[in-house]
């Protein structure tokens, strides 16, 4: 189960690295999430997919899940969910300020403007 | 004394919560700003006085025994670089009053600094690998926060790369904390040292050290990760660039000090040779742009990169000299370029411009400004009695001691052009005829300088009175040496 899980976020890596090297803002953003997906993803397949029942003591079974990577995981969501918003609203207010999503026009130095 | 680890952390915090709450009256604001920075500085000053008295000091938060909770550590590094930042933020502070204007004030620029602070001193004084990701998070939330306020154009284009390099930076850590729970089953740095060393470092755990060095090496602007740097760092205000030259890389600096010194030391000739060809990379890089750009603001951009090029050759030599050079340099290096961006800061105010050939002779009407400059220039080189000099004194005695001696022979030309890079500064644009049509004849400069003036004096102060210093530096790197003491002091069983 282990092996199959890593390659799917492998996968959703590839994906989201494609996307990041995209011109288009939108598309990065969308790389970045997919990327972060990746990301918990491995997390949870790295804390181990060993059959057990859901960390509640309530069950009172002979063997969890291994509770930390959950907890780690839903740190990591809040955060990128924050940083993602961000990415978004920044993204929103570059393509007003400069009239282009295309990140080729976004060249240039500081004393061009 | 138990707790007074945690106020570093805590009085920050809640002066941000605090500020959010009053962002219109600007002068409370600031009052309170000032009086919470003088009160972070003197409790990391006991802090460091503290852990000098009675070694690496650890705090189990909640009263859960490491590894199980986390554990706050401060050792001599953590508390210095603590009291440092601190420094660094009450000047930057002292310097806002003036050198930001009434918009940016007002959209929340002061919680946003003492968020910014709350997130450095976090992941400087965290005994937790995943606990220091939480933290290095608060610090680039609100770093993307200051880099986009104000919105102008220049900033949107380049914050926009800035939070793109770290969103993909923050998932390689993510990354490399999965893959190594996996190996170790820990994420304690202290237990993890100890584990890593049970199993004496194999392949697995060196290409997981790598991935740190490139999650770090993001963060700190080592050579083939430094691209977002000066685009990023030269578009937002002076005082902003002030506070991330001086804060942010060097908080990458930090993980790969504790990383390679506590954790990954097993395989030197693997990672610390890459540490050393990669910070030699960085020196070349950086003089190289800094002796390339004509505007003041990128010249000391890529003075930021070299000086991390610097720092980093010491953590490679891994000898005593070595690392406590690295040491010595790094907190000289928070000081001079937070000082280095504000004079330029000033500068640029004066004469309206920050190219290096449209204004010249500030020196007439300014000499404060002019010679408070030459003394961060010589510093900034290493001329005997600034602090540069003991810390590039002891790389090299360290780089010659691992026997690394071409990478001294480039520290040292680097060095001579950093000299070159800042004295071409003063040379066009303090001395010379005077000549700046666009300068405001009543621009008084007055709350502008004195901020950095004390910068200045504290560099001076740890060049003269270095002998005061070093014993908390040799301490440092006793810890930084020995991984026992540090392993020791939090899992006290």
């Amino acid at each position: 189960m282990e092996i199959i899980i890593s390659i799917l976020s492998g996968i959703l890596f590839t994906i989201g690295t494609y996307l990041i090297l995209s011109k288009n803002m939108t598309k990065i953003i969308i790389g970045t999430a997919v990327l972060s997906h990746g990301v918990h993803m491995l997390l949870l397949t790295m804390g181990g997919l060993k059959l057990g029942a859901a960390p509640l003591l309530g069950y009172e079974e002979a063997a969890y899940t291994d509770p930390l990577p959950q907890a780690l995981i839903l740190t990591a969501i809040v955060i990128s969910f924050g940083v993602t918003s961000f990415l978004l609203v920044l993204a929103y207010r570059t393509y007003k300020v400069h009239g282009t999503d295309d990140m080729e026009k976004l060249r240039g130095m500081i004393d061009d403007d | 004394m138990t707790n007074l680890i945690i106020l570093p952390i805590l009085i920050p915090f809640f002066t941000a919560v605090i500020l959010l709450f009053i962002r219109k009256s600007v002068t409370v604001e600031r009052i309170i700003s000032i009086i919470a920075g003088i009160a972070v500085v003197i409790v990391s000053g006991l802090l460091a006085y503290d852990v000098l008295q009675n070694g690496v000091y650890s705090y189990n938060l909640g009263g859960w025994v490491p590894p199980f909770g986390i554990a706050l550590v401060a050792d001599s590094l953590s508390a210095l670089l603590v009291l440092f930042t601190s420094i660094v933020v009450l000047v930057c502070l002292l310097f806002s009053i003036r050198g930001i204007d009434e918009i940016r004030t007002k959209f929340y620029f002061y919680p946003l600094v003492y968020f910014l602070m709350t997130g450095v001193i976090g992941a400087f004084l965290t005994g937790d690998i995943f606990n220091m990701f939480v933290f290095f998070e608060v610090l680039l939330m609100s770093s993307y926060g200051l880099i986009t306020l104000g919105g102008s154009k220049a900033q949107l284009r380049e914050s926009i790369k800035y939070v793109l390099i770290n969103v993909i930076s923050s998932a390689f850590f993510v990354m490399a904390i999965a893959l190594l729970y996996s190996v170790t089953g820990t994420l304690n740095i202290a237990d993890l040292s100890s584990r890593v060393a049970e199993v004496g470092q194999p392949g697995i755990l060196t290409v997981i050290a790598f991935l740190f060095l490139i999650v770090f090496g993001m963060k700190a602007a080592i050579f083939p990760l430094f691209f977002w740097l000066p685009g990023s760092y030269a578009a937002p205000p002076p005082v902003i660039t002030a506070l991330f030259a001086g804060l942010l890389t060097k908080v990458g600096i930090y993980a790969i000090f504790r990383i390679f010194t506590i954790v990954f030391y097993h395989e030197p000739q693997i990672t610390h040779l890459t540490l050393e060809v990669l910070a030699v990379l960085t020196m070349i890089v950086g003089v190289i742009g800094a002796v390339a750009y004509t505007d003041l603001q990128k010249v000391l951009v890529y003075n930021v990169v070299a000086g991390v090029g610097f720092i980093i050759f010491g953590i490679s030599s891994f000898n005593e000299a070595g690392i406590f050079g690295a040491t010595f340099y790094l907190l000289h290096d928070m000081l001079i370029k937070a000082a280095l961006f504000l004079l330029v800061g000033a500068m640029i105010i004066i004469t309206k411009t920050s190219s290096m050939h449209k204004a010249s002779g500030l020196i007439k009407k300014h000499p404060l400004v002019g010679w408070s400059f030459l003394v961060a220039c010589l510093s900034l080189a290493g001329v005997p009695p600034f602090s540069g000099f003991f810390g590039k004194l002891f790389l090299i005695q360290g780089g010659f001691e691992a026997g690394q001696y071409f990478s001294v022979i480039i520290l040292i030309l680097a060095s001579l052009l950093i000299l070159y890079s800042v004295m071409r500064i003063f040379f066009n644009v303090i001395l010379g005829e005077e000549n700046y049509e666009t300068m405001n004849e009543k621009v008084s400069i007055k709350g502008l300088l004195y901020p950095s003036m004390i910068l200045l004096f504290l560099t001076f102060i740890m060049g003269m009175g270095a002998e005061a210093i070093v014993p908390y530096i040799s301490d440092a790197t006793e810890t930084l040496l020995n991984p026992e003491l540090y392993i020791e002091a939090v899992l006290k069983e």
